[in-house]
């Protein structure tokens, strides 16, 4: 009797799950949905409308650069994407799950399972290797010691960083230090790795370099990548993009032909044969 | 999010910045470790005042003779001699709270050893064998005089170490015989060193000899000086008091309207009040070093506070990849206890290792107790938890995106 409760639950919830996918246009096989999103801070007397009704789609598999000038509602986007924000009106579906009304704590765990933080600025602990920053995700996750070192040392070679496990931020280089931020992106298995501007901090080559991680994630291992750039360059890596104007998506289109950051490595001129090699 | 796992971020986070973590702690080291040392201090004089006080004797109260009033004119205390043997003994018979006494025959006189001669400046006593025990006044070598000797009035003897120095210099006194007064006395104990007494007085500077030898052989009396008694407890001193009074009263026959031809002494009551104003010392002492502890949880909370600024962004990555307000919270509370309890730990080693140097470079004597280390420690905690509980939840309310943001 407890089973067949428990199953006509399951059902009943599941309907109602979809109801509300169909009710608010969000499809089952969408990994993002924003549906007529308004942010609206309030500064002081003053209101910013910093998002005015934005709806977008994303896909699993898919790589999107979100562009746009500075104030053109990329961030705000971004933040929300991420959970760290809530919109002030409409919905955001995660999978089918509407995150827009959750508490800050539940907010905090879906941050942790299923989105992957890379930063302008890097954002590693200082004072801490590669592996630990790596691990911190795992950590807040609660998983034991043995899985923790495990996932994150697989997560390290992924990037190309198994040699440089036991290094502090201070002895890598920017590029290393980024490649550590995707790493400990990944180690959760994110539905989704959220960049924000990854390459600003760095210079055109290790630039390359970097999205080229980004690209062989998505390429290979079918992650879902959305980052936020300025440079109309660095968003050609990307498959699709999206550009933020005033709060409002302007356009949404897909890219030709996406530059491939493998094949331009391989035509420069190898200055640095092992960047990882000279930085100490 | 289980709680070890927390313990070990926070433990982390404290040993990526060691030196502030030293800094911080340095509040809390030097706080525990005063209120360590002072309390050992305090305690060390409140035990050498108790070591006085036990040495004064067991539980003990003198019973001197009175003044004698002969017309319009008073004599001095003891100048009385109504106080007799029989008193002694019925004072350690009839009163509840006496043990033991003993009755007190005071002589002068030369005394004389080969071609030596000294005058015991605490005199000569007349006691009997239970002088040791009342007094805590045990012999080093030889033996005291038994209740054999007393009855039989024999002409022994037990020299104080002063004695022992100065007549019999470089002569094992045991077994030799003396002059008291002319008379022979074969010396049977030395006593052990009781050092100065209250007044200054040399109280190792005298002989013990049978109070019946000092009455019958020496002074021909029948009365006695005083009575030493012992009570059986520091508390029944104050009953054996009055348990004395009454029974003196009524041995002599004195009416309601008379005084007493005599007085009780009770050393416990000077004794006792010397123990307060230890015990005052060491309270003052605990609330000084307290304050300092507290001064070192404000260094604490100071510290916390800047950590939390210092260390906006860490939060700030730290809530992106998905700790909770309350991982976070927790995280720095366990921080800053961590910090106050390592620092109490180390303010112990500190503490003892200041008692024990005072004590080595100033010969004051310490007392190091095991409950003002746990109390310490214990109280350092609370000052971490306390003083801890603000910065970690200024940090748990920082926003993340305000915070990844914080240069």
């Amino acid at each position: 009797m407890a089973v067949g409760a428990q199953v006509i639950i399951g059902e009943e919830a599941a309907t109602r799950k979809d109801e509300e996918l169909e009710g608010s246009g969000a499809s089952a096989q969408e990994l993002i949905t924003l549906n007529h999103v308004h942010k609206i801070y309030q500064m002081g007397d003053v209101e910013i409308h910093a998002l005015r009704g934005v709806s977008l789609h994303i896909k699993p598999g898919e790589f999107v650069a979100i562009m746009g000038a500075s104030g053109s509602g990329k961030s705000t986007t971004m933040n929300i994407l991420g959970c760290l924000d809530k919109p002030t009106k409409g919905h955001y579906y995660l999978e089918g799950q509407d995150v827009s009304k959750l508490t800050k704590d539940e907010l905090a765990d879906i941050r942790n399972r299923k989105i992957g933080f890379v930063f302008q600025g890097f954002n590693l602990l200082a004072r801490t290797t590669a592996i630990e920053n790596v691990e911190l995700p795992l950590l807040y996750l609660g998983a034991k010691h043995s899985e923790r070192i495990k996932r994150a040392t697989e997560c390290l070679e992924l990037v190309g960083l198994g040699q440089r496990l036991h290094n502090m931020p201070n002895q890598l280089s920017g590029g290393q230090q980024q490649r550590v931020a995707i790493a400990r992106a990944l180690v959760n298995q994110p539905s989704i790795i959220l960049a924000d501007e990854p390459t600003g901090n760095l210079d055109s080559r290790t630039s390359i370099e970097v999205m080229g991680v980004f690209q062989y994630l998505n390429r290979e291992r079918g992650i879902t990548v959305a980052l936020v750039t300025h440079e109309p360059d660095i968003a050609q890596y990307a498959k699709r993009v999206v550009v933020f104007k005033d709060g409002k998506i302007k356009r949404d289109y897909l890219v030709d032909d996406p530059r491939s950051a493998s094949e331009e490595l391989e035509s420069l001129p190898p200055v640095d044969v092992d960047e990882t090699e000279d930085d100490e | 999010m289980n709680l070890l796992l927390t313990f070990k971020i926070a433990l982390k986070a404290l040993s990526r910045n060691k030196m502030r973590s030293m800094l911080t702690m340095l509040g809390i080291i030097i706080g525990v470790g005063a209120v360590i040392a002072m309390i050992a201090i305090g305690q060390g004089a409140s035990s050498q005042i108790q070591s006085q006080i036990a040495q004064l004797g067991n539980n003990m109260l003198f019973v001197m003779a009175g003044s004698s009033r002969t017309g319009g004119m008073r004599g001095g205390s003891g100048s009385t001699n109504t106080l007799t043997v029989e008193d002694s003994e019925a004072i350690a018979r009839e009163c509840p709270s006496v043990r033991m006494t003993t009755p007190g025959v005071r002589a002068g006189g030369q005394l004389v050893f080969g071609n030596q001669n000294w005058s015991a400046s605490s005199g000569i006593m007349g006691v009997n064998e239970n002088f040791p025990d009342i007094r805590s006044w045990p012999v080093t070598s030889g033996e005291f005089f038994t209740e054999g000797d007393v009855r039989t009035s024999a002409r022994v003897c037990v020299i104080g170490k002063t004695v022992a120095d100065n007549l019999f210099a470089g002569v094992d006194p045991i077994g030799q015989t003396m002059r008291i007064r002319n008379l022979p006395f074969r010396v049977i104990g030395v006593l052990s060193t009781k050092g100065q007494g209250q007044f200054g007085n040399d109280q190792d500077d005298t002989v013990m000899v049978p109070y019946t030898t000092a009455q019958k052989k020496m002074l021909t009396i029948t009365y006695i000086n005083q009575v030493m008694v012992s009570a059986i407890s520091p508390s029944a001193t104050f009953t054996a008091e009055n348990q004395i009074s009454d029974l003196l009263r009524q041995r002599h026959k004195l009416g309601p309207n008379q005084e007493d031809d005599f007085f009780v002494r009770n050393l416990t009551d000077v004794a006792e009040a010397a123990d307060q104003s230890s015990k005052i010392m060491i309270n003052l002492l605990a609330s000084i070093a307290g304050v300092s502890l507290m001064v070192g949880g404000i260094g604490i909370m100071n510290i916390m506070l800047v950590s939390v600024t210092e260390r906006t962004r860490e939060i700030g990555i730290r809530m992106a990849i998905g700790a909770r307000s309350k991982v976070i919270r927790r995280q720095f509370l366990i921080e800053s206890i961590t910090l106050s309890f390592v620092g109490g730990l180390i303010g112990v080693l500190f503490g003892v290792a200041a008692a024990i140097t005072i004590s080595r470079t100033l010969s004051w004597p310490t007392l190091i107790s095991p409950a003002s280390i746990f109390i310490s420690v214990i109280f350092s905690m609370l000052v971490g938890i306390l003083f801890g509980y603000y910065p970690a939840r200024k940090a748990a309310s920082l926003d993340p995106i305000d915070a990844l943001r914080y240069e």
